[in-house]
């Protein structure tokens, strides 16, 4: 399959799952905020949170063996960096409200301002991260 | 009970979104904000058919009185662009392409441990840091 028709049907997969969330719970599909509700989870509001992160988890094993091309054989980067990310994508998506999917997918198709905002942010940050990364420190491999 | 069952395969079927598109692959990620380098632009299109699909849905879904589970829908109202949105943003987006991943890719790569396991270690005691100074 060619990838611009691979990450298209993905995006609509995305897409419908965002949809059936809305439809059942009435909630936004942000996996940032769904994770952070339970980072500390609130009494009555956890079960959700928890089998959504599970399906998750589970698609990936699937793959592991039906799909193994879906995973990086090689790292992107060291693991200390990896790491440093991380807590910036935790720390950030909280504090921003959303990641790509709740701003991405969600807010850009409820057509919010808000969403915009934080998608041309993100999206900006991380071209020049790339940037700064690939091009003037090597790649940091 | 429900609830979770359905939680369950919706967080299946936005997993085998996310490995389908390709969002799975730091390497992919990387590629596609690379705009000065071989840049790849195959990731926009993971955009255009979550959108696509979603604000046609997001219309049809909310034009109920309520959804299947719940007693009414809930969805963000704020309009105001305050600086914890911006600073947030320009946070995650540095993270972003640090790593190359983003949360929901994250946790469907983290049973392949190494950088995605540490990568989701750190990225939930960050959260976890968040709740901590803003409570």
């Amino acid at each position: 399959m060619h990838p611009f028709i691979a990450a298209l049907l993905g995006g609509a997969l995305i897409g419908l799952s965002a949809s059936l969330l809305l439809l059942l719970q009435g909630r936004i599909a942000g996996i940032s905020g769904i994770i952070g509700g339970l980072l500390p989870p609130t009494p009555g509001d956890a079960d959700w949170r928890v089998t959504f992160v599970g399906g998750l988890v589970v698609a990936g094993l699937v793959a592991t063996f039906a799909a193994p091309e879906a995973f990086d054989s090689m790292p992107l980067r060291t693991v200390g960096v990896t790491a440093v990310a991380g807590l910036l994508v935790g720390y950030g998506t909280r504090l921003g409200n959303g990641c790509t999917s709740g701003h991405g997918i969600c807010g850009l198709s409820r057509l919010s301002g808000r969403s915009l905002a934080s998608v041309l942010t993100f999206m900006a940050a991380g071209g020049v991260t790339v940037f700064v990364v690939e091009h003037l420190l090597g790649g940091l491999r | 009970m429900k609830r979770a069952v359905g939680a369950f395969v919706t967080g299946l079927l936005f997993g085998a979104g996310l490995l389908l598109s390709g969002m799975t692959q730091p390497s992919k990620v990387n590629g596609f904000l690379d705009v000065a380098g071989r840049w790849d632009p195959s990731l926009m299109f993971v955009m255009v058919g979550g959108i696509a699909t979603h604000f046609a849905l997001y219309r049809w879904v909310t034009r109920r009185p309520s959804p299947l589970l719940e007693p009414r829908f809930m969805i963000p109202t704020r309009k105001d662009i305050d600086a914890k949105l911006i600073l947030g943003a320009v946070l995650f987006g540095v993270g972003w392409g640090l790593g190359g991943f983003c949360p929901g890719p994250g946790l469907v790569a983290v049973t392949q441990g190494g950088n995605a396991l540490a990568f989701v270690g750190a990225m939930m005691l960050g959260m976890r840091l968040h709740s901590l100074q803003a409570s």
